[in-house]
C-alpha cells in the first residue's frame, strides 16, 4: 500500500527584545547561571508580570507578514505543570484566545509555489534550562521569561522536503521583519513536528506523534523520514500507532518515545489574574502595517524585473536580507547587476555564508568599486580575482591595491604588439606548426604573451594582435 | 459534578502532594461540599454575560522593553533550598526513556 504523510509543524521563536517578556532583565545570551533574574522571573511570591510592549509589536509584526487575522482581544492564561526549569509551577501563554489566527506563508518546491495555511501565533514565555549531573540537575533561570511566539501550521504538509521549505520560509520572514535572529544552535528558533501518515487517497488522518525540540532543519527532515518509515511499518504490521511525544536523536538518527511527561498533560489552563486581556486596536494594527520592511518573496520578484536575474539569482540573493542590501548597493555603485551577481554568489559567497557578507571586509563600495575597475578595462577579469582576495585579507580600497601593486591592465597597443612580436619569434617551432595546421596552439600564444606582461595584457587586445601578426606571418 | 476517590487522586498526583488514605478520604468528602455551592451558583443563567476574569475594565499595561538591573545573584540564590557554583541545585531529573 501507498502512504502518504500529513506533517504539522510548531515553531518557537525568541522575540528579539532588549529585555524578557514580563520583567526588565536583560535577554542576552552570554551571561554567568543565574545572572539575569530577578523576583518576576524566578516566580517569587507577591510580584506583579507587566508586559513588555514591544515583545507584542514584534507578534503583530510576524502576524501580519504571514497574513494571519489578529484578534482585537487575547488572553493569557496560565498553563501549570511541575518542572524545576519552571519557577512558578506554570508558565504564562495566550491559550483559548489567541493573538492571531489563520494565516498562510507560500513555499516555492521544485519551482511549484503551494500554500501552507497558519492555524496560529501565540506568545508565551521561555523556561529556564537544566543541566544533568550525576547525582543532581542544575537550573538555570536566565531563559525563563524570555518572550517566544509560537507559530502553529495546520496540517498542510506533506513531505519532509516542504516542511523544511516551510521552516527556512517562517525562518526567513522573522530575520527580514527583525524580530528574531533564527539562531537554532543558541535555541532561538525551535521546532517541533507533528507526523501522521495515512493510505493515498484515504480523508480522515492518522494517528499522530509529536517529535520535539528538533535543532537543526536537516534533522527535522530525517526525524519525519524516520517516524513516517516507523509509523508505516507498525500500520503494515497490523498494529496501531500509539499518540505520544518522542524525541529526536541525531547520534542514532531515530526517535524514541519519551513517557515521562506522559500523564502530566492536564495542564489545569486558567485565565492569568495578574494580567489584563491583551487590546490591540485596528489602528496600533495599521501603525505597525506601515513600518513593514519589503520581505524575501516580494524582494525575489522585483529583483527579477528590475535587475533581469533568474529566479534562481534571485533566490540566492534575497535568502538574506543583509545579503540582498548588500548586493543592490553595489549594483548602485557598478549599475551592471549581472556582473554584481556572478561576483557576489561565486565569489563572495564562497567566502562566506549569507548571513555574514554584511560583516565581511570587502564593503559593498568596494566591491562595486572593483567591478567599475573591470568594466573600465583598467584590469582584467583575472587581476580583478587577485585584487579580491587582497581586499580579503586587508580590507583597502581596490584602487589602492591595484595602484601599489602596479596591476593597472596593459591597453597601449604599441607595448602589446612588441610582446606578441616577442613571444611569435621566441616560440618559431610553435608558430611553423600553426600554420601547418595545428589551430590549438593559439591559445599557447595567448598564454605566453600573458605571462611576460605578468597577467597585465589586456586579453582582448593580445587576442586581436595575435592574430593579425599570425595571419602576416 | 461529584468529586471521587479517583479524581482526587488524580490531582493530588498532578500537584505533586502525597496524601494518605485518611486524607484523600476526607478532602473527597470537603471537596465535594464545596463543589455542591458551585452548583448552586451553576443554575444561574450566565449565556449573555462575559467571564470576569478581572475586576478593571480592560486596558493595556505595558512596559517599554528597557533592561533593568537583574538581581545580584548572591542575594537570590539563597532564597532556594539548594545552590552550586550559581546554578539551582535541585534532586536529579530523571527523563525516562
Ligand atoms: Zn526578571
Amino acid at each position: 500500500m501507498n502512504y502518504e504523510p500529513v506533517i504539522g509543524l510548531e515553531v518557537h521563536a525568541q522575540l528579539k527584545t532588549q529585555s524578557k517578556i514580563f520583567c526588565g532583565c536583560s535577554t542576552k545570551f552570554d551571561a554567568k547561571e543565574n545572572e539575569l533574574t530577578c523576583p518576576v522571573c524566578t516566580g517569587m511570591p507577591g510580584c506583579l508580570p507587566v508586559l513588555n510592549k514591544r515583545a507584542v509589536e514584534f507578534a503583530i509584526k510576524m502576524a501580519l507578514a504571514t497574513q494571519c487575522r489578529i484578534n482585537e482581544k487575547s488572553l493569557f492564561a496560565r498553563k501549570h505543570y511541575f518542572y524545576p526549569d519552571l519557577p512558578k509551577g506554570y508558565q504564562i501563554s495566550h491559550y483559548d484566545k489567541h493573538l492571531a489566527q489563520k494565516g498562510h506563508i507560500e513555499i516555492s518546491i521544485g519551482g511549484q509555489i503551494k500554500k501552507i495555511r497558519l492555524h496560529r501565533i501565540h506568545m508565551e514565555e521561555d523556561a529556564g534550562k537544566n543541566i544533568h549531573g550525576t547525582f543532581s540537575s542544575y537550573v538555570n533561570l536566565n531563559r525563563a521569561g524570555i518572550p517566544l511566539i509560537e507559530i502553529v501550521s495546520e496540517p498542510d504538509v506533506r513531505s519532509s522536503q516542504e516542511a523544511g521549505a516551510y521552516l527556512r520560509e517562517i525562518r526567513s520572514i522573522l530575520r527580514y521583519l527583525e524580530v528574531c535572529d533564527g539562531n537554532m544552535e543558541e535555541g532561538s528558533f525551535r521546532c517541533d513536528v507533528n507526523v501522521s501518515v495515512r493510505p493515498v487517497g484515504q480523508k480522515e488522518f492518522g494517528i499522530r506523534c509529536e517529535v520535539k525540540n528538533i535543532n537543526s532543519f536537516r534533522f527535522v527532515e530525517k526525524a519525519i523520514e524516520y517516524e513516517m518509515g516507523r509509523q508505516i511499518e507498525v500500520l503494515e504490521s497490523g498494529a496501531k500507532v500509539i499518540q505520544e511525544t518522542r524525541l529526536w536523536d541525531s547520534d542514532q538518527n531515530k526517535t524514541f518515545s519519551m513517557r515521562s511527561k506522559e500523564e502530566a498533560h492536564d495542564y489545569r489552563y486558567f485565565p492569568e489574574p495578574d494580567l489584563h486581556p491583551l487590546i490591540v486596536e485596528p489602528h496600533w494594527v495599521e501603525e505597525i502595517k506601515r513600518t513593514l520592511p519589503e520581505l524575501s518573496s516580494e524582494k525575489k520578484t522585483r529583483f527579477i524585473k528590475m535587475y533581469q536575474l533568474s529566479e534562481y539569482d534571485a533566490s540566492l540573493l534575497t535568502q538574506e536580507k543583509s545579503l540582498a542590501q548588500y548586493f543592490e548597493s553595489v549594483v548602485e555603485i557598478c549599475k551592471e547587476p549581472k556582473l554584481a551577481t556572478n561576483w557576489i554568489l561565486s565569489e563572495l559567497l564562497r567566502e562566506f555564508g549569507p548571513e555574514q557578507v554584511e560583516s565581511s571586509p570587502i564593503t559593498p563600495q568596494h566591491l562595486g568599486e572593483l567591478l567599475v575597475l573591470i568594466m573600465k578595462g583598467t584590469i582584467s577579469g583575472k587581476i580583478a580575482k587577485h585584487v579580491f582576495e587582497k581586499m580579503l585579507q586587508t580590507g583597502q580600497a581596490p584602487q589602492a591595491i591595484v595602484q601599489k601593486e602596479g596591476l593597472v591592465q596593459v591597453s597601449d597597443s604599441t607595448q602589446i604588439e612588441a610582446l606578441v612580436e616577442e613571444v611569435l619569434k621566441e616560440q618559431k617551432v610553435f608558430v611553423d606548426k600553426y600554420h601547418a595546421g595545428q589551430a590549438k596552439l593559439f591559445g599557447f600564444f595567448v598564454g605566453e604573451v600573458m605571462k611576460k606582461s605578468h597577467g597585465k595584457a589586456n586579453p582582448a587586445m593580445v587576442n586581436e594582435f595575435l592574430k593579425k601578426k599570425l595571419k602576416g606571418a | 459534578m461529584h468529586i471521587t476517590k479517583q479524581l482526587v487522586e488524580h490531582l493530588a498526583k498532578l500537584s505533586l502532594l502525597e496524601l494518605s488514605p485518611e486524607e484523600v478520604e476526607r478532602y473527597t468528602q470537603e471537596l465535594d461540599s464545596l463543589m455542591g455551592y458551585f452548583e448552586k451558583l451553576n443554575r444561574l443563567d450566565t449565556a449573555h454575560i462575559d467571564p470576569t476574569f478581572h475586576v478593571e475594565p480592560p486596558t493595556n499595561v505595558f512596559r517599554e522593553d528597557e533592561v533593568r538591573e537583574s538581581f545580584k545573584r548572591e542575594d537570590l540564590l539563597p532564597v532556594f533550598p539548594a545552590q552550586e557554583d550559581g546554578a539551582i541545585k535541585v534532586p536529579k531529573i530523571i527523563e525516562a526513556s
